[in-house]
């Protein structure tokens, strides 16, 4: 249940706004959730309680009092003028206030058609768009279960063969490291675990409860047990050309942290961005990889680490990433898309995890410098550049995934 | 909303310097109710606006102090645990022989309920102003409960029933950015973005608290920690630090920065915070800086 602002004396303010601009707000609504505005039903109620209260006549403070309303974050905030601008005073809308993404074409001018048609939109239904993914990142969020209908045939396919790049004692002893690297994790986390429920304190109030009976003598203690929050892995993992030579032997690795860990979450990216959890939760490692193989197909196509950090942060972050998350990445860094977006996408994503470990492959390579704009934009946000392209050097990682 | 220029007057009465979207943002709390999300980086006054806007609702200020670990009953309310040990001894020697039964619902009344900063904000009668300060870097958990209680504002205590609100605070919330903060949460409130300040405001907020510096000085100030804002720092100063240096400055009886670059300089701690922030402001920087003020 919810209070409206009515129930505890707010000001009634009587709705008298005409059909034309309530139409008009609807149209401005659709064009904010078309720039990532998070909108809900009640935020549209407000706004037309506010435009009949008389701010609809003062532009500049309508702008003001919609801003406050309407923004839920900095990039909102930052964005909501020159929209507003655009959508209500014909200004051009000035182009940091554009979104990157898939969806902002009509974002520059706003035209009675764009807003036409997402009133026809919302009227079939589609009204609460503002926590259902676009079309196109419906399909994402497809593909991000497993099932990848079409989705990888569209991408440049490339003769990406795993099995040619396994063979049996490599994989053998790749999957025998991982497993003793998320054992070892394990372990340590267990042991640390132990160490912190010794600082167990006592529940007074079930104490008091359970002692009335003894005159308030303390006799039988009640304690108060800490809420366990396991550490969480989170791997994303380039399956792009560049890193075709890699990919397998990383599948194997985070099929063995997945096996022994059971707070982890794995996804692939090229092009576009796929949860691969369930496939890695196969048991067989074999069938595992082949589910996996037919995901990694999108390679050839270029990387785009940006966006697809984006579509993470977006649609999946909430849900799979808590406090206690350790986010890895294993990429090249070579970003064929916007370095600055990648950038920006990283610090989201540092803001929510405990600590954003990066491995790079190549960095094992004598003479290597990271000098590609992608790792240059995101390295600033890492916790842990390491190379990891030896089964050694994946070992080598051990005693620092232990200690976070 | 007609009262928003009257709201950054008395904003400004308290000696906090309101930009006009601010005002909006305080006048839209009382038309809407809902509870507003200031985000901005440290220092810039996010917790002075709670303590701003106590004064001119001419109200009481409860503050919570969000921190990792963060539970419900640090939150919410306790139990005086010594008084019911006291009470229970009592009954003990009053009825010596008779059963226990009774003393348990007794014990557990409101006469041995401590409130915690929640609770409190719910059971005035006169509104507070509740700030739920650095809610970032509370626990995902303790912020949903947050949530329940914001949409409801009731809470319920399992050996008391449910307590409902006497009255609705104005409900203030703070973020540094340190954790990304829930969607439901940000939903819930207005929100608003608060920068450092430009030269005018900043100069207009020393005037109001360190009256003693006078208009020019309180402009060099302004301009100089403008420009020490823009080098590359790793602690930029907030509006607490210039405050600080002002005061210092005219403490050591500084009236123009340019009569006194050295005293200037061995001031400039008050603004930076960290070892390599100092190491990097040799004289002849602030020397330069002091040259574009002018």
């Amino acid at each position: 249940m919810t209070h409206s602002a009515k129930e505890f004396g707010a000001p009634e303010l009587r709705l008298s706004v005409d059909g034309r601009v309530a139409m008009r707000l609807a149209g401005f609504l659709a064009t904010l959730r078309e720039n990532a505005f998070a909108i809900g039903p009640r935020e549209g109620e407000d706004a037309m309680m506010l435009m009949a209260s008389g701010y609809a006549e003062k532009p500049t403070l309508l702008r003001s009092a919609f801003k406050h309303l309407f923004s839920a974050r900095r990039s909102d905030w930052e964005k909501f003028d020159g929209i507003f601008d655009a959508f209500w005073l014909g200004k051009r809308v000035k182009s940091r206030s554009k979104l990157m993404g898939s969806s902002s074409k009509s974002a520059d001018t706003p035209s009675l058609k764009s807003i036409q048609d997402h009133n026809d939109r919302r009227a079939d239904g589609a009204q609460a768009t503002d926590q259902v993914p676009s079309p196109d990142e419906a399909g994402d969020e497809r593909s991000g279960e497993g099932r990848m209908e079409g989705a990888s045939r569209a991408e440049n396919i490339a003769d990406v063969d795993f099995r040619k790049l396994s063979d049996p004692a490599q994989i053998a002893e790749a999957h025998a490291a991982a497993a003793r690297l998320a054992k070892a994790m394990r372990t340590r986390l267990t042991r640390r675990d132990i160490v912190r429920r010794r600082g167990e304190r006592l529940d007074m109030r079930r104490t008091i409860h359970a002692n009335i009976h003894h005159g308030g003598v303390p006799i039988d203690l009640a304690m108060r047990r800490r809420k366990e929050k396991p550490l969480r892995l989170v791997v994303l993992l380039d399956a792009s050309g560049s890193m075709s030579m890699y990919t397998s032997v990383f599948i194997r690795f985070i099929h063995g942290v997945l096996d022994e860990f059971r707070e982890a979450e794995a996804f692939l990216f090229h092009t576009q961005l796929a949860h691969v959890s369930d496939a890695m939760k196969e048991r067989d490692p074999a069938r595992a990889l082949d589910r996996l193989s037919m995901m990694a197909q999108g390679a050839g196509g270029g990387t785009r680490i940006g966006l697809c950090l984006q579509t993470f942060n977006r649609w999946h972050a909430q849900r799979v990433i808590h406090s206690r998350t350790c986010v890895m990445i294993v990429s090249d860094g070579y970003e064929t898309g916007d370095a600055q977006l990648l950038g920006r996408e990283m610090a989201a994503l540092a803001r929510r995890c405990r600590r954003i470990v990066w491995l790079n492959p190549m960095m094992g390579w004598q003479g290597y410098e990271p000098v590609a704009a992608g790792i240059q934009a995101a390295l600033p946000h890492v916790d842990l550049y390491a190379p990891a392209n030896t089964l050694n050097s994946l070992l080598a990682l051990e005693p620092y995934l232990a200690k976070l | 909303m007609k009262n928003r220029d009257e709201i950054a007057e008395r904003l400004a009465a308290t000696g906090y310097i309101a930009d006009s979207e601010l005002a909006t943002a305080v006048s839209l709390m009382q038309a809407l109710r809902r509870p507003l999300l200031l985000e901005g980086e440290a220092g810039v006054g996010k917790t002075e606006v709670a303590k701003a806007l106590a004064i001119i609702h001419n109200t009481e200020l409860i503050r919570l102090q969000c921190y990792e670990g963060l539970d419900q009953s640090a939150a919410l309310y306790e139990w005086n645990y010594q008084r019911q040990l006291l009470a229970i001894q009592a009954h003990q020697i009053q009825s010596a022989g008779k059963t226990a039964d009774g003393i348990e619902d007794r014990i557990f009344s409101d006469k041995y309920l401590l409130e915690r900063p929640l609770l409190a904000a719910i059971r005035r009668d006169k509104p507070p102003v509740l700030l739920i300060d650095e809610i970032d870097r509370a626990d995902d958990e303790f912020e949903a409960f947050l949530l329940e209680l914001l949409s409801d504002f009731q809470v319920s205590i399992p050996e008391l029933g449910t307590i409902k609100a006497t009255s609705i605070p104005h409900v203030l919330l703070t973020s540094n950015g340190t954790r990304e903060l829930s969607d439901a949460l940000r939903r819930r409130c207005l929100y608003h973005y608060i920068d450092y300040p430009d030269v005018d405001r900043e100069a207009r907020i020393i005037l109001a608290r360190v009256s003693e510096t006078g208009a020019t000085l309180a402009v060099q100030i302004a301009r100089m920690v403008e420009s020490i804002r823009k080098e590359d720092l790793r602690k930029v100063p907030g509006v607490a630090e210039t405050l600080d240096w002002a005061a210092a400055l005219v403490g050591l009886g500084v009236r123009d920065l340019h009569d006194d670059p050295e005293t200037v300089h061995e001031t400039l701690m008050c603004l930076l915070k960290t070892h390599e922030d100092k190491a990097r402001f040799k004289p002849e920087v602030t020397a330069k800086l002091l040259g574009r003020v002018a």
